[in-house]
């Protein structure tokens, strides 16, 4: 058997026993990778030599930890204090960062073994990864298709386990759609609940990082190692951290769960209506009790999204000048064609796209009619919500209507890509937790394409919702099946 | 509320966002911002009279530690990334005259 096709908790024994070395293992993740990615592209960037530098130092016990020895990948909108931070742009196609964020020097504090960075939408912003300045990832499971986006990167690669595990972020759904459309779990936690130091901004009020990996009991691992108030993170919650990973074969009593009748529509591919109510017959064989819960501002989520996120990118992305660090243009010859010309060729397509949204709505004369109205009807949908929540302890739902689409499909239809999230952009404008689990496949033109089911829980409620998603996870088990590659 | 935006609405918000874009740009964002604007709209559908605007996921404001100064990065590293500097500055091309208005 291939060492890679493992899990992490699997690899922590396999290294606590000395069934493997952290090195031998790292190497074959490296092979891996050159066999591989040259076609799948799912790394921007390899660091072979520093990841076989920190695994000869686990290996001669000099670095120990929850996650000794764990090969993982990081999106390319981390920052690290080695290496290159690119956002899969041009803009920043040559920086590299002065410090690490908290999230990426946490886990390599536990041990984690860095593989490498992962492609990405440009700035995070997009459903499927063909946004990179450096090219498209290719999804494992079909190479016409996407692989969701904007985390698309960490989602292939997890799916042609070219890493044990790897890390996202999460700003309308970019953990946890490429991870239902690549076979993977997804979590983007509680607003808060990580540390957002060092992750380049895009919507600083919706971000979150958060892991993609094979099981739940893998992501707990995550969770546990990369969660915590952070003194550099203003934003970050003061919040105790549980051990997810000890907590989570814990029964639970009195288990309710929702169902948002608003999420159930016709459109959705049949197969993830039948993995929905294949869903709700486990949960019903473990006693659950089911309810249809009412989520009425479901639908204004993306018109929400669509405001909010722009808004707030037009303000974050304003940093990037041409004076301070990224790209100048080169032939700028004063300081306002610094300014123009620099991001004019610095920024693709849809991150131009989303400024100028941005800044429209933002502008005189629109600012109440576009931003204020957005951040009420904002207070609506977390409302819908908490007033769910009084009904039953997590909500169940399909992460996207369908599975993979075609390359070149939407990037023309920036509307279409945007309902692509139309399921999960409402659990960042909530800023609550949620969770998305391999939940079968759907059968389109001869090949299995992954689809997946999503569990919403209250803020700070991940130890919960993990236990939750653990009683699917054990009665299912489809993370189990690989792509052919 | 605007009901579409125009090529003139386009490049306003380019100069205001501080991005060149070619005239084939403008055309095609004039397109697709009115369609994502459109679909924008659907807010109207509803009463938000006396609805509290949510800015923020958490409850919280005002987060205060106490004032002491911590490490901070050397002038160099700092300036590494610029393209074009000066130590300890950062250069840029004319800014008055010519180079104005920006």
């Amino acid at each position: 058997m291939d060492i890679t096709q493992t899990t992490l908790i699997e690899i922590r024994e396999a290294i606590a026993a000395r069934k493997v070395s952290a090195v031998e293992l790292t190497r074959a993740y490296l092979d891996r990778i050159e066999k591989l990615d040259g076609d799948l592209h799912a790394y921007d960037d390899v660091y072979a030599e520093r990841a076989l530098e920190r695994a000869r130092q686990v290996d001669a016990g000099q670095i120990t930890g929850s996650l000794a020895g764990v090969p993982i990948a990081i999106k390319d909108n981390l920052c690290t204090d080695w290496g290159t931070t690119k956002n899969s742009s041009r803009m920043l196609e040559n920086f590299r960062a002065p410090y690490t964020a908290t999230a990426v020097a946490r886990l390599e504090a536990a041990g984690a073994i860095i593989l490498g960075k992962t492609n990405m939408d440009e700035f995070a912003m997009g459903s499927s990864t063909e946004n990179s300045a450096f090219g498209r990832t290719k999804n494992p499971w079909d190479p016409d298709r996407v692989p969701g986006g904007s985390s698309g990167g960490s989602a292939a690669a997890m799916a042609a386990d070219l890493c044990a595990a790897a890390i996202g972020s999460d700003t309308g759904g970019s953990i946890r759609q490429p991870a239902a459309l690549c076979n993977i779990v997804g979590l983007k936690p509680t607003y808060g609940r990580i540390s957002r130091w060092g992750l380049v901004a895009f919507a600083s009020s919706l971000d979150q990082i958060g892991p993609l990996t094979h099981t739940v009991a893998d992501t707990a691992a995550m969770m546990y190692a990369m969660s915590g108030h952070d003194p550099l993170d203003s934003t970050s919650a003061n919040v105790p951290v549980p051990n997810y990973v000890e907590h989570l074969e814990a029964p639970i009593d009195n288990l309710r769960i929702g169902i948002g009748k608003q999420y159930m529509s016709d459109a959705n591919d049949p197969a993830v209506t039948a993995a929905i109510q294949e869903a709700i017959e486990i949960y019903r064989s473990h006693g659950a009790q089911i309810v249809e819960v009412d989520l009425p501002h479901t639908e204004y989520g993306i018109p929400v999204y669509y405001i909010v996120a722009p808004a707030e990118a037009s303000s974050n992305l304003a940093r990037y000048d041409g004076v301070h660090y990224g790209y100048r243009s080169p032939s700028a010859t004063t300081l306002a064609e610094v300014y123009y010309k620099s991001r004019g060729e610095g920024f693709g397509d849809e991150v131009k796209r989303r400024i100028m949204l941005g800044t429209y709505a933002l502008s005189s004369g629109y600012y109440d009619a576009y931003y204020l109205r957005a951040l009420k009807v904002r207070r609506l949908i977390k409302n819908d919500f908490d007033r769910a929540f009084e009904q039953c302890d997590a909500i169940l739902c399909p992460t996207t209507p369908g599975p993979a689409f075609r390359a070149g499909e939407k990037v023309d239809d920036p509307l279409q890509m945007y309902l692509n999230d139309i399921y999960t952009v409402n659990g960042n404008l909530a800023g609550i937790p949620a969770v998305s689990l391999p939940a079968g496949f759907a059968q389109v033109d001869g090949r299995k394409l992954p689809i997946g089911i999503q569990l919403y829980a209250p803020a700070f409620h991940e130890s919960k919702l993990l236990r939750i998603a653990r009683l699917y996870e054990a009665a299912t088990e489809y993370w189990k099946v690989r792509p052919a590659l | 509320m605007a009901n579409e935006i125009s090529e003139a609405d386009v490049r306003r918000v380019a100069v205001l966002s501080r991005l060149e874009l070619t005239d084939e740009q403008v055309r095609a964002y004039t397109v697709q911002l009115a369609h994502v604007l459109e679909h924008i709209h659907k807010l109207n559908e509803l009463d938000v009279t006396d609805v509290e605007p949510m800015a923020h996921a958490m409850d919280m404001s005002n987060v205060l530690r106490e004032d002491i100064v911590g490490p901070t990065l050397p002038v160099e590293q700092v300036l590494a990334n610029a393209p074009q500097q000066a130590e300890p500055f950062f250069r840029v091309p004319k800014v008055l005259g010519d180079g104005g208005g920006a």
